[in-house]
């Protein structure tokens, strides 16, 4: 169906997007890079001077450097393993014949839909407050004393939150994966004599894998992003010990108007969000002829 | 699978995942109770809250009131229904080309489009920032609605490629043997084929929009602010106040939390690239 | 009306050259199958014809017009589609009506002509059912109605009966075949089922890698084959082929015999071999004796229900007159 005709026309219809995707990407991208290379405060107008690698010594040895990666990385992992366990327990429970199973479903993916400046205050106030909030209400007519959640364990209370909101995405995906698993191939298994953990991990589970894969890749690009949760929670702290890597950029960059700083930690995210991008790419691209 | 479930075995299915997700839309359901009660009973211990207290919308009135909640609940919608359109006025032109008149290199720029939207937002922040500021687009609606725009794009051309993939060449090409015109094929035939999948396509982008909430919070503080931002002001002393927070909530979720229900099958789809039928 | 020419005509696709030059004349009324193993370029071919796929050099004439650069509407072509390609969100009234609304005729000679084709194909109670409420047979009519209300110069199928079993598949053959008779219009049918190209065509032109092998009528192909490839591809059950001095006791590279041209017998004949899988239809019974010079186990048809059984040594013997012989290059002798 390809004739010469539609070929010059259907240039001509993606250039639009090209173009704008082009600019969106290369004029912010170019700009970042070389403001990582100067002296540039907002607070101080006038010259900017070429500061070479400074803005990145600067912003490796801040010690809040280290705390954020380390926060980063504990956030995104926590969330993750939570997330994907709790995805494919509650896939495997919805997958089984019930009542109401539309309602149940509904019910469990609804707070993927909360914005996340809802989710962080409400958590925040109405559960984890030691006074008012459920947990410690619980805790009182327990007889315990109530946790301090972003007191004692902000890092902890954080990634509960987080994991809420995207435990819906992980069943979603997991279990449209399972319901495409073809029902005679466990019928299958299960003539062969497999019992029903056999069947989970010989059969179920290395058919998930790829969704699997593909939950944890597109979290993680989401997760290292993680901003207004900790916003309307913690403000990055006690001290550093919710700043993530993005939240760092904006106090740098938007708090202390540094942007030389601010710019060289972009640098150094856009770096770390490029490598699982990597692999996800690859992922994709390989399903985009089936 | 045509074997009996025994009726014992469903009801405990039944039992255990309604209690999960019970538990997980619980906190939406205690807002939603929260912001029928006076700020006085918001407070009280949770069964006090359910069985000693009385009903009423008050927060509700108090929250529009207070912080003008209509004119941020126009924000939201003008920004993601905009972005989304905007969006879909280039991305349909583009997905179209891509998915009928294959190049060598088509999945080369699909794949590239697609890069762009794993690139931080982190990473652009200054750039975007600085270069608003000096336009004068901090804190317009204009302004957050072509970064929205931008960011939803890679997805919107995703989905509307998929779903245009969707449609059998034959058809089109039986449509061009029985004489129709580029424009006619477009009009009868491809367009009632596509606009099932257009709809969802729309759908999961002003729900994605709607709960943007990086952008939103950097670049509006109060004339353009849409809900996600509304709310984050919500956060240090009002957020004492929990029938109010709850109505505002409330208020907040409830149109995209009833849109993404519908959504649920496209979402998947949208948010995975098609690694995941 | 209805005469297709093509000459010296040649598809590229990149590098790939699936089709060389190829010259082909399709008469006035006629019904020519293409026919092939997939992937021989029987559909690129078809599809040239339509327009769908631009040549890369030659002619194509219809009705003596040079229609190299008409577009696929303008040629005066129907074409029927392998997955029947009709419209889901239209009725079948709908579908069979598109070319006609494309044509801007008006609506009361729009109805008629619907009215008139689902009459021929059975269709008037399905018109208002959408496409999806219909089976594979009912489809097929339906994308078949489309075609005819367009009272095309020439028919064009693409491999119509693929997607049908085998009992709808007997039916709908005689159905077009029927039509064909009725209407008499040139229909051009491509498929990789010898059985349907034996069975509905006047003329076949047999496809090997975008190569015309040989045309002609059925019982031409079958009786006279060119080569070994049509010999090999026409007829059911395949030609037997036997090489080395049992082939050259004839004067030939390669002999060919079909199942149907053997004798069998227990005492004395040309070739010994023992009997193995037989299979029984009823009105015939195939026997698969392995013989020397013969790759494969000979296939030997016998009418009715002959007692021969597994292992027994038996004789099989050619009919001289229906032996075909084919030199090293696979062309047929004398």
């Amino acid at each position: 169906m390809a004739t010469k005709a539609s070929r010059s026309s259907a240039r001509l219809m993606i250039s639009p997007a090209v173009i704008l995707l082009l600019g969106w990407m290369i004029i912010p991208l170019s700009m970042t890079i070389y403001f990582s290379f100067l002296r540039y405060n907002l607070l101080q107008p006038g010259s900017t001077p070429f500061a070479g690698w400074e803005n990145y010594y600067w912003f490796f040895t801040d010690p809040s450097f280290s705390a954020a990666m380390v926060n980063t990385l504990v956030l995104v992992t926590g969330v993750l393993t939570i997330t994907t366990i709790g995805g494919i327990c509650f896939a495997l429970l919805l997958d089984r014949p019930m009542f109401g199973q539309g309602i149940i479903r509904i019910m469990v993916i609804a707070p993927f839909f909360v914005m996340p400046t809802v989710s962080g205050l409400v958590w925040k106030n109405m559960f984890m407050n030691p006074v008012n909030g459920i947990f410690g209400r619980i805790a009182g007519a327990l007889g315990m004393q109530p946790v301090d959640f972003f007191g004692q364990i902000p890092m902890a209370s954080i990634i509960l939150i987080v994991s809420w909101m995207w435990l819906p995405f992980a069943t979603l995906i997991l279990l449209t994966a399972l319901q495409s698993l073809d029902q005679e191939q466990l019928e299958a298994a299960e003539m062969d004599g497999a019992s029903w953990p056999n069947r989970f991990w010989f059969i179920m589970l290395p058919h998930m894998a790829r969704a699997i894969t593909v939950v944890i890749l597109i979290q993680t690009i989401f997760l290292l992003s993680i901003f207004a949760e900790i916003l309307v929670t913690t403000n990055g702290g006690p001290g550093v010990a919710t700043t993530n890597l993005t939240y760092l950029i904006y106090v740098s960059s938007l708090l202390q108007y540094d942007v030389g700083i601010g710019s060289a930690g972009g640098v150094v995210a856009i770096i770390l969000a490029n490598i699982v991008a990597f692999f996800l790419m690859r992922m994709i691209g390989k399903n985009l002829d089936a | 699978m045509a074997r009996a479930i025994s009726t014992k075995s469903k009801m405990f299915n039944t039992a255990t995942a309604g209690t999960l997700g019970f538990l997980m839309f619980f906190p939406i359901l205690w807002i939603l109770i929260l912001s029928f009660k006076t700020e006085e009973d918001a407070i009280r211990a949770p069964l006090e809250v359910l069985f000693s207290s009385d009903w009423t919308t008050e927060s509700y009135g108090a929250v529009q009131a207070r912080s003008d909640y209509f004119k941020h609940f126009m924000n939201s919608v003008t920004i993601s229904v905009g972005s989304t359109l905007l969006g879909l006025l280039i991305a349909i032109p583009a997905a179209w080309a891509m998915a009928f008149v294959p190049a060598k290199r088509t999945k080369d720029v699909l794949m590239w489009m697609l890069s762009t939207k794993m690139l931080p937002p982190v990473g652009v922040l200054i750039p975007i920032y600085l270069i608003f500021r000096d336009f004068g687009l901090l804190d317009t609606r204009v302004g957050l609605t072509f970064v929205l725009m931008m960011i939803n794009l890679p997805i919107i051309i995703w989905m509307l490629y998929t779903y245009f993939k969707e449609i059998p060449g034959e058809i089109l090409e039986a449509a061009r043997m029985d004489g129709a015109t580029l424009r006619e094929e477009v009009i009868y035939v491809l367009t009632p084929m596509a606009i099932p999948g257009m709809a969802s396509t729309v759908l999961l982008n002003i729900i994605l929009a709607w709960n943007e909430a990086f952008w939103s919070l950097q670049l509006t503080s109060s004339n353009a602010a849409p809900l996600t931002q509304f709310i984050a002001s919500y956060s240090s002393p009002e957020g004492l106040f929990y029938a109010k927070l709850s109505a505002a909530s409330i208020m907040a979720i409830a149109p995209i939390l009833i849109m993404g229900w519908f959504s649920q099958k496209q979402l998947v789809r949208g948010l995975t690239f098609g690694a995941v039928k | 009306m209805g005469h297709i020419s093509l000459s010296q005509v040649t598809k590229s696709f990149g590098d790939v050259n699936v089709i060389p030059p190829l010259d082909l004349e399709i008469n006035e009324g006629e019904f020519v199958v293409f026919v092939g193993p997939s992937g021989c370029g029987k559909s690129t071919l078809l599809r040239l014809i339509a327009g769908l796929e631009d040549i890369t050099s030659g002619h194509i004439a219809i009705d003596g017009q040079d229609a190299t650069d008409v577009p696929p509407a303008k040629r005066g072509l129907a074409m029927v589609f392998q997955s029947y390609a009709l419209y889901p969100h239209m009725s079948v009234r709908k579908n069979i009506a598109f070319p006609l609304r494309m044509a801007k005729l008006d609506k009361a000679e729009q109805d008629r002509k619907v009215e008139e084709a689902a009459r021929v194909l059975n269709l008037t109670d399905y018109l208002d059912r959408r496409p999806g409420q219909l089976s594979g047979g009912q489809r097929q009519r339906v994308a078949i109605g489309r075609a005819i209300v367009r009272e095309p110069s020439a028919f064009l199928f693409d491999e119509p009966l693929s997607n049908l079993d085998a009992a709808l598949r007997v039916n709908m053959r005689l159905e077009i075949s029927e039509l064909h008779k009725q209407l008499a219009t040139t229909m051009v049918y491509v498929t990789h089922d010898q059985v349907e190209a034996m069975t509905m065509a006047d003329k076949i032109v047999v496809l090997r890698a975008g190569n015309i092998e040989q045309v002609g009528s059925p019982l031409e192909l079958y009786r006279k084959p060119q080569n070994k490839f049509v010999a090999g591809f026409i007829g059911s059950p395949k030609m037997n082929f036997l090489t080395g001095k049992t082939a050259a006791a004839h004067g030939a590279d390669t002999i060919g015999i079909r199942p149907e041209h053997l004798e069998v017998s227990r005492e004395s004949g040309d070739w010994k071999g023992i009997v193995g899988v037989s299979e029984h239809l009823g009105s015939d019974t195939f026997f698969h004796v392995p013989v020397a010079d013969s790759e494969a186990p000979l296939t030997v048809r016998v009418s009715g229900e002959v007692d021969l059984r597994r292992g027994e040594e038996i004789f099989v013997s050619p009919q001289l007159e229906h032996l075909h012989r084919f030199d090293a290059q696979g062309r047929a002798i004398g």
